[in-house]
């Protein structure tokens, strides 16, 4: 039991994501051949003792509702708290936002009996134990607490970057169209009092804001003391295509396999039955990540291989990610291909993207 | 209580001597199968796919792994507010407590059980077979027949039918007139696959007349059937076309998982009559650079450096690089190390094949590495079973 409340935002930066994103918030991304990418916050807020998570509703919830049904496979299917969905309920007064979806649900918050708000947006890979952050948040005396990590490379993409402190107090929050390596990465979690949470939220909405960020902190930086918190460990968000595709083959690096889903704390999803894969005689498969239900008589490189994907005999497939139920037909040829679910390779095909710019087949594409 | 049609009741208290080394800390039905299952998935999948939704499972030996796996049967979704998974062991009453004594005498001892669902037919089935079947098909034979009971058979090769308890069916009605526990001259080659349904009545009344038999070991078998056909009951045979074994030797074991990678499978995990298992939170397996993998079964959360051809292998599982695993099934969290060799063995959970020891065995004998153990280099060739 924990003395936080977790809340978690599942769309974020949508327009460098194109066919991606088209039909699902962000946090809904399919993503390491099993998950998706809500999962991953989701995950280590339950693993950080978290047992009460609101859920702000964003447009396109479907897929929302499908993935995370009662909270059951969180251990958030609770009589007492749990996780609970808050919609987004204006009544017309004003334009929907992630400010006007926690302003309509305060009341609620406002009931809990957790001390302490974690607000996270959920567009990021990371396996993180958010009581070291509440542990540093109490050390500091911070009132407000954001997490970071250090770029690891010039990345594009919306990025919200951090001036600070030798004390780790921030002086200064930007936000940008690219991160430059080395610079502090916001990650794009909060970690702050209750009281504080409503009143910034209320301070921000009440004034025509509609930006958690913009409106509420960074114009009010003066009247805060905010802290950063640097976590350490491995770290990819998830803000373009591009970011996608790498966060996604990142995990092929076996460091980082390991410390994600290896270690004490697991990242948790819906769990689907799926039988074990089944490698037929012809298959050759290397360096990929192949989830449950594959069946694979082809030729696979450099790849991750969703669940139920099934890849014919002679199949040539290199850098891919090929999502959920796809299915590539005898001597098909793909190179830096991002397959979304449900697409159908017929035989003989050649596909091929480029190493900087993968190519996208839409969800249910027949080829 | 809505009214119950049919309840199942697994016999899953048995110890499974014959599978030696993997029984020592489960029960026999807890034993992992096929990657990701566990053998008492089977007839629990079967229970859920087939619309029965009231299973008691009878437990006794080495129950803890078993019992917590059952857990609220949510696995199978059969945590209903009106049904699902009953947890049955022996228990003490006001003048003591009794072991059960054999699978007669588990369903008598838990007759207060049955009389608590009231239901109108009992279905028994084993914890240690491997098939898919619907026992709905089954009970409608039963009721079509007008039967007292009705027994599930199984055709099997003539030479193999002294291994079974066979039975002599009138050939056109499937009426039972014989049974035979291993007769050494068959004149049939239908096996009873252990799987029984009874009118719920006529049960109750055979069970309670063989528990004062002091003569009597309380069998289904043994007894309890052969007194039906003695008072020339109406039973009849229900045949059992499809995949059926029963996995209770090594050999049939290690058969039955190789049997997963034909080139056309047994049955289909894939299909509508999906076997259930519990879920891990484990990501999908990683298969190395220089790994290779052919004709073999993988669980999640395995990382494959070295080669494997022709196995299973569940989920945790650890080949280190150069290390060759064939026709071999390697259970959950086991780790076989660099450059190692593993050939025709069974290696049961959490145990390690040091860096280049060698457990090797063949068709007729297949090596065990029990739950735990580690096999060091010195050991090498030597079958560890």
């Amino acid at each position: 039991m924990s003395n936080m409340m977790g809340i978690i935002k599942l769309d974020g930066a949508k327009t460098m994501l194109k066919e991606l994103s088209d039909r699902r918030p962000v946090a809904a991304l399919p993503m390491a051949g099993r998950y998706r990418l809500v999962d991953f916050a989701l995950s280590s807020m339950v693993n950080s003792g978290i047992d009460h998570v609101g859920v702000l509703l964003p447009n396109k919830a479907r897929p929302v509702f499908d993935h995370l049904r009662s909270g059951k496979d969180w251990d958030l299917a609770r009589h007492r708290e749990g996780m609970v969905y808050l919609p987004c309920d204006t009544d017309g007064h004003r334009e929907p936002s992630t400010l006007a979806t926690i302003y309509y649900n305060l009341d609620y918050i406002k009931h809990s009996s957790a001390e302490y708000v974690l607000f996270a947006q959920a567009d990021t890979v990371y396996n993180i134990d958010f009581r070291s952050v509440l542990l540093f948040h109490q050390n500091t005396g911070a009132d407000i607490t954001m997490v970071y990590s250090k770029a690891s490379a010039d990345l594009p993409g919306d990025a919200v970057a951090m001036e600070i402190a030798g004390n780790g107090r921030v002086n200064d929050i930007a936000k940008h169209l690219t991160a430059t390596k080395g610079s502090n990465d916001f990650i794009g979690i909060y970690l702050m009092a209750k009281e504080t949470f409503i009143n910034l939220v209320s301070i921000a909405f009440e004034r025509g804001g509609n930006d958690f960020l913009l409106d509420g902190i960074i114009k009010h930086m003066a009247e805060y003391s905010i802290y950063a918190y640097e976590h350490k460990g491995f770290v990819s968000r998830v803000n373009s295509t591009m970011a996608y595709f790498n966060a996604n083959k990142s995990l092929l690096n076996t460091d980082v396999w390991n410390e994600l889903f290896m270690g004490e704390n697991s990242i948790r999803t819906k769990t689907k039955d799926a039988t074990p894969v089944q490698y037929k005689d012809n298959a050759h498969v290397v360096n990929s990540l192949v989830a449950n239900g594959c069946e694979i008589d082809g030729e696979v490189e450099n790849s991750i291989l969703f669940r139920g994907v099934k890849i014919g005999e002679g199949v040539k497939i290199k850098d891919c990610i090929i999502m959920e139920q796809c299915q590539i037909e005898e001597n098909a040829m793909l190179r830096d291909v991002i397959c979304d679910k449900n697409v159908f390779i017929s035989a003989d095909q050649w596909l091929k993207g480029s190493e900087n710019y993968p190519l996208v087949v839409a969800k249910g594409t027949i080829i | 209580m809505s009214k119950t049609k049919c309840v199942a009741m697994i016999l899953a208290g048995g110890q499974g001597s014959r599978l030696g080394a993997l029984t020592k800390n489960i029960a026999k039905p807890a034993v992992p199968f096929g990657g990701k299952y566990r053998i008492i998935d089977f007839p629990l999948s079967n229970c859920a796919n087939s619309g029965i939704d009231k299973v008691g499972v009878l437990t006794q030996y080495r129950p803890l792994e078993l019992h917590s796996y059952l857990g609220t049967g949510d696995t199978w979704d059969l945590d209903k507010s009106d049904g699902g998974v009953f947890i049955l062991p022996p228990y003490a009453r006001e003048k003591g407590a009794d072991w059960y004594k054999g699978t007669a005498d588990a369903i008598y001892q838990n007759l207060n059980f049955i009389d608590m669902l009231d239901p109108e037919y009992v279905l028994v089935l084993s914890g240690d077979h491997i098939y898919t079947m619907n026992y709905a098909k089954m009970l409608m034979a039963h009721r079509a027949n007008k039967a007292d009971a009705t027994i599930g058979v199984f055709e099997v090769p003539w030479e193999e039918a002294p291994r079974f308890g066979i039975l002599n069916t009138h050939k056109k009605t499937g009426r039972i007139l014989e049974f035979e526990e291993k007769p050494a001259k068959p004149k049939n080659n239908l096996a009873s696959m252990g799987i029984y349904i009874f009118n719920r009545e006529f049960l109750d009344k055979y069970l309670k007349a063989d528990a004062v038999d002091e003569t009597s070991s309380h069998d289904f078998g043994k007894n309890i059937i052969p007194s039906m056909l003695k008072n020339q009951a109406k039973l009849c045979s229900y045949k059992f076309e499809g995949y059926w074994k029963d996995v209770g030797t090594i050999e049939s074991l290690w058969q039955a998982n190789m049997d997963l990678l034909q080139k056309e499978p047994p049955f289909s995990f894939n299909s509508s009559w999906s076997i259930y298992s519990s879920n891990p939170s484990l990501p999908p397996h990683y298969i190395g650079e220089d790994a290779s993998v052919i004709n073999a079964m993988v669980n999640e959360g395995s990382m494959i450096l070295g080669e494997v051809a022709h196995s299973v292998l569940s989920s945790g599982v650890k080949i280190g690089r150069g290390a060759k695993v064939t026709n071999s099934v390697i259970m959950p969290f086991a780790c076989v190390e660099d450059n190692a060799v593993v050939d025709h063995a069974i290696v049961a959970p959490h145990s390690v094949i040091s860096a280049g020891a060698h457990v090797i065995g063949d068709q007729g004998s297949i090596a065990v590495v029990p739950e735990g153990e580690t096999v060091v280099a010195e050991k090498s060739g030597q079958q560890v079973s």
